[in-house]
């Protein structure tokens, strides 16, 4: 009796799965989905958690900062240069022609992906403000990582006036843009915008 | 164990114990294995490198009582451990010299495998074992390196970490969520430490796989033929190798402790001894030595090769020259296992030595002018070495005739030495 009880169970005479196959099909999908489950918060929590997402933001006062000069901010755990260009470095950048970059994109994460680094699209805000005295870049190499040189007074900063990477020797112009060297792309300019003619806010 | 128990229990607790955990069997098994009698001095590196694994779990495991896996600690306790625990600075320039040993060990365990075919049929589970023992010891040390938390610690993270963002579509959302940010910070150091402390015991486990491998296939030799005759050409694991293993671990010893009491700081890089500053890179960064023939694979594709740009071709080379090992017992077409009966192979091999020290000198010069061209070289034959050199070669090539037994690979030297010294000189030793 029992014999015939577990033939009937496993194989059905007309080749229909059976209700043992079902229960194994659906145990085994059960289980799947709770391991799923399990796993998802496992991997979920090496991603940034809240307090470090609180500090996504950054307002910086810029008042301080002379024409000519040039600050290091942390944003992100990155640093962030922010430098108030003088009228003529203003003309160097712009008197730049596209032809004479590596990469020619912009960069820059308030515009689109496909626009040209002229000087005007290296200092576009979030909102489109262009304001060309205030050049704000994430201030990591494109190549390996590095922080360039150039930022605070005295430093080199490079063949084109603007940053040096003292790693590999890559220069950056007065825009970020690269000119020479291995990196292959230009600083990146992070979203920003102004929120007073003084306050800028990063992220 | 492959090979029949020879075990009487003697005691009434033994015969007691043996029929519920037949744990003493297992030792006494353990040590009576059947190893080919000619195993020569590079067989000892497995046993040296067992005892490198317990000294850095023990060490670690001690310095973890010290230290603080915190950005605004970590470096100061590091300092603490080293002035102001008790014998702190012995603990941990044992467990910072103990890596570098360690990869010493590993990697002439690997050239001698290579050399003598021990990666061959029956034995390519042992192989592909040791290949991710290998790749785990790597993630365990790099980690352990970014703990203190100097400026090599940190931008040695950040460049490696990087190298994720080099895979297309979903590299940045892997290397934020290897960051647990959008930098190394914090969270970065904390995981860190948790994996450091949990993967040596990872690769406990995967020895304790890799041993029971080769007990399955039995050990390879110098002469790369199966024991025949195990009266003729094994003897018993102890005390005949526990006795040259002992006295290699001595010796070994000797040169470990050489560094950690004359030279402690020779392997590492001074710039580690400054606080990790995301604010300033250190003008060179370069990875610890045994590093540095991976890193200098990562840098020589300065080229796009078709739609792969270069940074992302640079760090696939550097996955793919370990990667490959897993392969490698289906790449060498040769039936004969130890070079020492492929006079052509040997050269190769001495070639492909000669490449991968020249790559670890190139990993730690400036990536620029003719280092580079030298570092594109040194990979192109290392890959060439596996890809076409063994699979052509085991084609190609006719081996020397091979021994009949261990036993007679052992012994043939012998009659000739009778016929060509002459009388009265000392017999040959054996």
């Amino acid at each position: 009796m029992t014999t015939s009880a577990i033939k009937d169970g496993d194989v059905s005479e007309d080749g229909e799965p059976t209700r043992r196959d079902f229960i194994h099909i659906f145990g085994a999908a059960t289980a799947a989905a709770g391991a799923g489950a399990v796993l998802w918060p496992l991997v979920q929590q090496m991603n940034p958690d809240a307090s470090v997402l609180a500090l996504s933001t950054k307002e910086v006062d810029l008042s301080s900062v002379p024409v000519g000069q040039a600050i290091k901010v942390m944003w992100q755990g990155k640093p962030v240069f922010i430098r108030h260009r003088t009228a003529t470095e203003i003309e160097e950048g712009e008197a730049t022609p596209l032809s004479a970059l590596k990469d020619p994109l912009a960069r820059n994460a308030n515009i689109g992906a496909k626009d040209e680094a002229t000087d005007d699209d290296r200092v576009k805000a979030s909102d489109g403000v262009v304001r060309p005295e205030w050049l704000i870049l994430v201030g990591v190499c494109t190549h390996l990582g590095c922080i360039p040189l150039g930022t605070s007074a005295g430093e080199n900063r490079g063949d084109y006036n603007g940053w040096f990477c003292p790693c590999h020797g890559s220069h950056y112009d007065i825009a970020g843009r690269i000119r020479k060297g291995p990196a292959p792309e230009n600083l990146p300019v992070p979203p920003y915008q102004f929120v007073s003619d003084t306050v800028v806010k990063i992220g | 164990m492959s090979h029949v128990s020879n075990y009487k229990p003697s005691t009434g607790i033994e015969k007691w114990l043996d029929k519920r955990l037949p744990i003493v069997r297992f030792g006494a098994d353990f040590m009576e294995f059947p190893t080919p009698k000619n195993l020569n001095y590079w067989w000892t590196f497995g046993a040296i490198l067992a005892v490198c694994l317990v000294i850095q779990i023990i060490t670690g495991i001690v310095l973890a009582m010290h230290y603080t896996p915190h950005v605004d600690m970590a470096f100061a306790s590091v300092e603490h451990i080293m002035r102001d625990v008790n014998f702190g600075w012995l603990l941990r320039y044992v467990h910072a010299n103990g890596a570098s040993m360690f990869f010493l060990a590993v990697f002439i365990h690997m050239f001698r495998g290579l050399y003598y075919g021990s990666y061959k049929a029956p034995r390519e589970v042992v192989w592909m074992l040791g290949v991710v023992i290998f790749l785990l010891m790597m993630a365990t040390a790099f980690m352990g390196y970014v703990l203190p938390w100097g400026q090599m610690s940190y931008w040695g993270a950040t460049v490696i970490t990087n190298l994720f963002s080099a895979i297309p579509v979903v590299g940045e959302s892997i290397r934020t969520l290897l960051w647990g940010g959008f930098s190394v910070d914090n969270p970065t150091l904390n995981r860190f430490f948790s994996l450091h402390y949990l993967l040596p015991f990872a690769i406990f486990g995967v020895v304790a796989l890799h041993i029971w491998a080769f007990h399955t296939s039995g050990n390879n030799n110098p002469s790369g033929v199966e024991i025949k005759d195990v009266k003729k050409d094994a003897v018993p694991f102890h005390p005949y190798y526990t006795v040259k293993d002992g006295f290699a671990i001595v010796v070994f010893l000797i040169l470990f402790a050489a560094f950690v009491f004359f030279n402690p700081n020779s392997l590492g890089h001074a710039d580690n001894y400054i606080e990790a500053n995301p604010l300033s890179t250190p003008a060179h960064i370069v990875p610890e030595w045994y590093f540095l023939p991976f890193y200098a694979m990562l840098r020589a594709i300065t080229f796009d090769i078709g739609p792969i740009p270069a940074k992302l071709g640079g760090v696939i080379t550097m996955f793919s020259s370990i990667l490959i090992l897993f392969v490698l017992p289906w790449l060498d077409t040769s039936k004969v296992r130890s070079m020492r009966y492929r006079p052509i192979a040997k050269l190769w091999f001495v070639l492909f030595v000669i490449a991968c020290l020249a790559l670890g000198f190139l990993g730690g010069k400036p990536a620029e002018g003719v280092y580079v061209m030298w570092a594109q070289i040194a990979t192109a034959y290392y890959f060439a070495f596996f890809l076409i050199i063994l699979p052509l070669l085991g084609i190609l090539e006719t081996p020397k005739p091979l021994p009949r037994s261990i036993s007679e690979s052992v012994l043939h030297k012998a009659p000739k030495l009778e016929t060509s010294a002459a009388p009265g000189a000392p017999a040959a030793a054996e």
